[in-house]
């Protein structure tokens, strides 16, 4: 970078630098405001300013989030990291199996299930939604654990990631050395491929986990018993209460602060890994 | 589909890129590696498909006196029918056709800039500024939307006093829903422009300087087309995206009337399935959806084609 720091003063710096603070204040202003609110006591929402501290009620708040319905919020952390966690843990490790099976081994079909791979990547979840309801009435799991985990440990985009990253990231005379040395294809992938996709799997293995922990329209379809919610759908449900009852909304409020911060410390400290995952697939 | 960047190009598209090692003819140990991956993709993408196509021909009638209760009757293309000539599904067509002239514009043309502004080499502290702007990706889509509508509120958020108009009224709302979505992704479009960025050949860049290109006409001319297949890319998946909108309007209706039941297409389906009963109806109306989908992206790619092999 230091060519370009010595080169290229083309626009004026302080211009840029206005710029990049305003989209810093978008970007951030509306978290601040969730800290700043989830520190307040109801009353205070109307005669406070929206980004300046009330009276500090933050300790309160949270007390009765975490007791209301007996706790139900516990609940629905916990189910929201068996969800993302076990999903994007299990589901990665579905794709990187899969996209390595698609670069590097020859099985019959695996053209077309590449083809498919794609063209479900396309598909609206919306599609899907009436269908898997109606699957799983028939299956009896509607309102079970595994209604909402199954669908969403299918990923096609990570497959057709993690076919990239076994491709840039395997070279094919590693394969044919361990192949030599006599061990067997699902042992080479195991211990000498899926080692080195290892980036490019926690890339795949985090954005599933956000995809698993945004996920709403499944939840909201195949769920009926609020104890079995992830924290979106729990915190979306006492929203809509909240025009007859507000004593919800510093419920709501402080309890999406909860449900925000394990996100966005998980990005923070895993910065640099899916950073280098994105450059080495270079993809969307 | 191609969603490299531009300097890996030649890796892939076609799995025919066959590794020398290949030497036994019938790979099985290839096909328990992708089975699991397989039988997901059959049960929870495929079976679901076919059966909206197959729901979709379909209606519950009551037969004879009604008491055998509802049955299933054949009814070819009816629910197609009904649903092309519903009012309420066009308008949902006409607001998610607007969110999109909204947001696709400010979202992609944020995005490009910034990352243009942190490739240009003149920003100090490139990372803190990428993070600051990507942070609300990691906010969940419910959460995000709960945040802005409280912003929005006219009794608890400071817009409304701010903009002097509420954001919430019926001539507004569209607009706001749209911010909702402007202000997730610009961070994540970003960085991936950024990424692809990094992926322009530093020679070229350097030539167009010498011969006198300042920063614009570099990033103009330059940099912007060696990143195009990136940025056609983002254009795919955002118009997709747009198209479902759904949480973002739900969660608007919990706290304005401006939002009906059936606001977008992807609201209309939820509607017409778990409000109305009416499974023939939304199914139809799902597979139109992705019908509308897959054609649009289809466009958006041909033009992208066609545009980089001139």
């Amino acid at each position: 970078m230091s060519f370009a720091d010595s080169k290229s003063r083309w626009v004026s710096v302080p211009a840029v630098h206005v710029i990049l603070v305003v989209a810093a204040l978008y970007s951030l202003l509306p978290l601040v405001w969730l800290v700043t609110s989830a520190t307040k006591s109801l009353g205070d929402f109307s005669t406070t300013g929206a980004f300046s501290f009330g009276e500090w009620n933050l300790w309160t708040n949270v007390k009765t989030l975490f007791t209301q319905e007996n706790g139900i919020f516990w609940s629905w952390l916990l189910n929201s990291v068996l969800y993302a966690g076990g999903g994007a843990v299990l589901g990665s490790l579905i794709c990187a199996a899969c996209g390595y099976a698609i670069a590097k081994t020859s099985f019959p079909g695996r053209r077309l299930l590449f083809a498919l791979t794609l063209t479900g990547v396309l598909v609206p979840t919306t599609v899907l939604a009436l269908p898997m309801y109606l699957l799983a009435s028939e299956l009896r799991i509607v309102d079970t654990f595994w209604a909402v985990f199954i669908p969403l440990l299918t990923n096609p985009f990570g497959v057709y990631l993690a076919r990239v990253y076994a491709d840039a990231s395997v070279p094919d005379e590693v394969l044919e050395a361990a192949r030599v040395d006599g061990a067997g294809q699902l042992r080479t992938f195991f211990t000498v491929a899926l080692p080195m996709m290892r980036p490019g799997v926690v890339t795949v293995l985090l954005f599933q986990f956000i995809g698993i922990w945004n996920n709403f329209f499944l939840p909201l379809v195949l769920l009926t018993n609020p104890k079995l919610f992830p924290v979106s759908l729990g915190l979306f449900q006492w929203s809509t209460r909240q025009t007859q009852f507000p004593q919800y909304t510093p419920l709501v409020i402080t309890g999406s602060l909860l449900a925000v911060l394990p996100l966005v410390l998980a990005f923070l400290v895993l910065n640099r890994q899916w950073r280098k995952g994105l450059a080495a697939g270079s993809v969307k | 589909m191609s969603v490299l960047a531009p300097e890996r190009a030649p890796v892939l598209d076609e799995p025919s890129a066959a590794p020398a090692v290949r030497t036994r003819k019938k790979d099985f140990a290839g096909l328990v590696l992708a089975a699991p991956f397989l039988v997901l993709l059959v049960s929870t993408v495929l079976v679901p498909v076919l059966y909206a196509l197959y729901l979709s021909l379909f209606t519950e009638r009551l037969q004879g006196l009604g008491f055998s209760g509802p049955e299933n009757v054949f009814i070819w293309l009816g629910n197609y029918l009904s649903v092309i000539t519903d009012k309420a599904f066009h308008a949902g067509l006409g607001n998610v056709a607007l969110f999109a002239f909204i947001h696709i514009p400010s979202m992609l043309i944020g995005s490009l800039v910034l990352a243009l502004l942190l490739d240009s080499g003149v920003v100090r502290l490139r990372q803190m500024w990428s993070l600051a702007v990507f942070v609300p990706y990691a906010v969940p889509v419910v959460i995000g939307g709960l945040i802005w509508a409280y912003l929005y509120s006219p009794t608890i958020g400071p817009i409304k006093n701010l903009l002097g108009i509420d954001p919430l009224s019926d001539s507004a709302v569209l607009p706001s829903i749209a911010n909702i979505a402007t202000w997730q992704w610009v961070g994540y479009n970003m960085i991936i422009f950024y990424t692809a960025l990094q992926a322009v050949p530093k020679e070229i860049v350097e030539a167009a300087r010498a011969d006198g290109a300042g920063g614009f006409r570099t990033a103009w001319s330059i940099k912007i087309p060696v990143i195009r297949p990136t940025i056609f890319v983002a254009v795919v998946f955002t118009v997709i995206g747009s198209l479902q909108v759904f949480t973002e309007p739900m969660v608007l209706r919990g706290f304005t009337g401006t939002v009906t039941s059936t606001w977008s297409p992807s609201m209309y389906v939820y509607e017409a399935a778990f409000v109305a009963g009416d499974n023939g109806r939304a199914a139809a109306a799902s597979v139109l959806l992705a019908v509308i989908c897959a054609v649009l992206s289809a466009v958006v790619m041909r033009f992208s084609t066609r545009r980089s092999s001139r």
